[in-house]
């Protein structure tokens, strides 16, 4: 091989040059790509929703005629069924996260419920849905209810919520534990009182990333056969006659948002894009907000925390 | 008295550990039943070979290939979107972008993340929709195209992040090594961050391939609902997926043989995705690199 002059490595050199700042104009753009899908969405459902974001849109039932139509029993459904997946996942998630990092030992039965959490995440929603119809609907008994979506909605961010956890629980030094255990504290003690609330905004951001996926699931909920066109709210406790219990909602049918728009966009007449439209807008600003709020959590977590 | 909470407490615990367990068993039990009682009806061998799949007429036809091509073609495009552009966004953050971008970036990655789908759907059918028609003036209002299109920029956020994490746990050894040896930033990266990180590349592609399968609302709202035996994604056609959802928004009766057929394709479904994960977890101890 004859050796390079210099004007070759130049070349080399400028040739390599190039290739990379190539490659970051293709990263560039890649990312704008997605940042460009996000505006284009927010930007499209905000401009032909417009008309119909006013006040009555969020006071009125669905109804057949596009113009009259609102999403009253869609965000009251929404959350409802919220309300219920929290109270479920939430214990159980954070029980289980407690339980793996602080109580289990390393045997078969540890191992078997990492690799499953693991696995569950990966799980297409829609089976939810299919467990949830066979297991919730018809075995339990609880119809197409309330109570049956959000308890399916809750075992679909289950993982979520108990990888949040262990995260956070990782994250406090072992001398926290060494301490409280060294002036005589139990281990349940020494969870309640140091390992849960040095933990509590790493969980917080979980559970909001966890109902913020929640909050647009539409097909495990469309799976166990929730009504689309509910023009009636679910009981008050304490009112009507004869008065319904405290509890009656939780049985009672129901749409959600995202429910809503899917019946709105799959009509053929167009004058019901507009109210998919603006029903879409509202959808994206609860689960950005929510998003947002996790973000932030983390960012100010990130920055507070010296151990 | 203490020991006895403290025991009450763990099991309580425990209790909730398992939750996860029952889902699991709860998910295999449910669509394995319902199948089994599918299968009675219809030959396994029919199910596999016939190139029909008309369940809910008179002359029913039970080929579950139709819905199969539908969810493979849509998953294809996805991924040919998504996994190039993932790819291209982790490198660039990884090892491009200087720690300002990538606090700006990685959050954006987060919310395209967190659209729900439902929306996606929206985007596909009325906006990504249109715009193709305007370069393929042929294309029909559905089609397994845009929504395959829209599904791999869903995707993209998971490819990117987790690919990103790969290349950033490979040792800043080796690239000072390449460095040293006067090859370029995209030299390195592409030939010794990316083969070092393979492994992991190779666990956030298949879990892109697990969702693009698993996706519904985008191919309910923007592929049509018409069970199509096809490899043309120009086509409007049915996957398991959105079929799943057509019959759940009918009012098919408890126990009959069209309520038992989104059992029979959700286990369909299911074995798909298993056996994309099974591959990646071979990959990846098959080429795990350990420094």
């Amino acid at each position: 091989m004859t050796p390079m002059t210099t004007e070759q490595i130049r070349a080399l050199i400028a040739r390599g040059k190039a290739k990379d700042t190539i490659f970051q104009a293709l990263g560039i753009i890649c990312l704008a790509v997605g940042l460009l899908v996000i505006f284009l969405l927010v930007g499209d459902m905000l401009l032909r929703g417009l008309a119909r974001l006013n006040l009555d849109f969020f006071t009125s039932f669905a109804s057949r005629k596009a113009a009259q139509s609102g999403i009253l029993s869609a965000w009251v459904g929404t959350i409802l069924v919220m309300f219920v997946t929290a109270m479920a996942a939430v214990p159980l998630g954070v029980a289980a996260g407690i339980y793996l990092e602080e109580y289990a030992k390393r045997n078969w039965v540890t191992d078997i419920i990492e690799i499953n959490i693991t696995n569950l995440a990966a799980v297409p929603s829609i089976v939810y849905g299919l467990l949830a119809l066979g297991i919730f609907v018809y075995t339990f008994g609880f119809g197409q209810s309330i109570l049956s979506a959000g308890l399916t909605l809750a075992l679909l961010i289950l993982p979520i919520v108990i990888v949040s956890t262990r995260e956070a629980i990782r994250a406090i030094p072992a001398m926290i534990r060494e301490g409280s255990m060294a002036v005589g504290a139990t281990r349940w003690q020494t969870c309640r009182y140091h390992i849960i609330p040095y933990a509590m905004p790493g969980i917080l951001t979980g559970v909001i990333i966890g109902l913020a996926r929640a909050i647009g699931e539409t097909a495990p909920i469309i799976t166990i056969g929730a009504l689309t066109f509910i023009a009636f709210l679910p009981p008050v406790p304490f009112t009507g006659e004869p008065a319904a219990g405290l509890f009656d909602w939780v049985m009672s049918p129901f749409t959600v948002m995202p429910i809503q728009i899917f019946n709105w966009t799959s009509r053929p007449d167009p004058a019901f894009e507009v109210n998919a439209a603006a029903a879409g807008f509202v959808l994206m600003v609860m689960v950005l907000s929510m998003n947002a709020i996790a973000i932030y959590l983390r960012y100010k977590m990130r920055k507070n925390i010296k151990w | 008295m203490r020991n006895v909470t403290e025991r009450l407490i763990e099991f309580v615990l425990f209790a909730a550990a398992t939750v996860s367990v029952l889902t699991t068993v709860g998910i295999v039990y449910v669509l394995v039943s319902e199948s089994i009682q599918f299968f009675q009806h219809v030959s396994i061998v029919d199910f596999l070979t016939d190139n029909q799949w008309t369940p809910l007429f008179d002359d029913a036809h039970y080929g579950i290939m139709v819905l199969i091509s539908g969810t493979l073609v849509s998953s294809g495009v996805a991924l040919l979107v998504a996994i190039p552009m993932g790819t291209i966004i982790a490198i660039y953050l990884s090892e491009f972008a200087n720690s300002k971008v990538r606090e700006v970036a990685k959050p954006v990655l987060e919310l395209l993340g967190g659209i729900p789908t439902i929306v996606f759907g929206y985007f596909a059918l009325l906006i990504v929709t249109p715009l193709l028609q305007k370069i393929f003036p042929e294309l029909p209002g559905f089609s397994l195209l845009s929504a395959g299109l829209v599904m791999g920029i869903m995707i993209v956020p998971y490819i990117a992040s987790l690919s990103e994490d790969a290349m950033r746990a490979v040792p800043m050894s080796m690239r000072e090594g390449s460095y040293a040896m006067g090859a370029t930033k995209l030299y390195t990266a592409l030939h010794v961050v990316v083969p070092a990180a393979v492994s992991g590349l190779a666990a956030s592609y298949i879990l892109g391939i697990s969702r693009a399968v698993g996706e519904t609302m985008i191919l309910a709202v923007a592929a049509g609902m018409q069970p199509n035996l096809t490899w043309n994604p120009m086509e409007p056609a049915a996957t398991i997926t959105s079929y799943i959802v057509q019959v759940a928004l009918g009012d098919l009766p408890h126990g009959s043989i069209g309520y038992q057929t989104i059992f029979a394709a959700g286990l369909t479904l299911l074995l798909i995705t298993l056996a994309f994960n099974i591959a990646g977890q071979w990959l990846r101890r098959r080429f795990r690199e350990a420094y």
